[in-house]
């Protein structure tokens, strides 16, 4: 059983880390500021679920007293869900401050002529 | 694996560190700091397993919060052009 534990905890640690390498070369790839915020939701929301789920499950096996495992693993919960509701709500935001500083959405360039307050 | 995972997550925060160097727009500059500073949390805790004595989740706890509040309050400076009160009154919306 505790062989099973530790095979899903790394199972979802190595997971998370694939994710948000993946997410963070396309935020290095991808052409436009929009493109690059898909893959930086990737790398953190999906990526870093996964790698806190992974050590929240690992704390049980590593640390010898249920009690103390309980509060990391809590910890890591209470981390991983501030997360889930930061991240897409800052993404939001600078999806929406971009829209309006002029990034054509289509062509991903700044449009210089009719940004009466675009800046950069 | 803690080590593979730490590995992973040091490569990324440099490929993510490169981005916010060359991306051509503030926003791109915004959008990788605050995947950097997310990076940065994972490290945090990642290094407290790697220690074997976790304890360092309260300091990734306000990385997390910090990094939050940042990123809010630069995206609201560059798109209102101050703090307080928005530039132009007609074009306020939430951001």
């Amino acid at each position: 059983m505790s062989v099973f534990i530790d095979i899903v905890s790394w199972v979802c640690i190595v997971l998370g880390a694939g994710f948000t390498f993946v997410g963070c070369l396309g935020l290095w790839r991808f052409p436009d500021v929009f493109t690059r915020m898909h893959a930086g939701g990737v790398a953190e929301t999906l990526g870093v679920l996964f790698l806190f789920l992974g050590m929240a499950i690992q704390a049980f096996v590593i640390l010898p007293e249920t009690k103390m495992a309980l509060l990391v693993a809590g910890k890591l919960i209470m981390i991983a869900i501030f997360l889930l509701y930061t991240n897409p709500t800052t993404t939001h935001a600078l999806a929406q401050a971009a829209l309006w500083g002029g990034i054509d959405p289509e062509t991903g360039e700044e449009k210089k002529e009719e940004g009466t307050s675009s800046k950069t | 694996m803690f080590e593979f995972a730490t590995a992973v997550t040091l490569i990324s925060m440099a490929i993510v560190m490169a981005g916010a160097l060359k991306g051509p727009t503030v926003y791109d500059r915004i959008l990788a700091v605050n995947t950097f500073g997310t990076l940065s949390v994972v490290l945090i805790a990642l290094y407290g397993f790697l220690d074997g004595r976790p304890e360092f989740l309260d300091i990734a706890m306000v990385y997390a919060l910090i990094n939050f509040i940042a990123t809010i309050a630069v995206t609201k400076y560059i798109k209102f052009s101050r703090l307080g009160r928005s530039a132009d009154v007609d074009e306020a919306e939430d951001i």
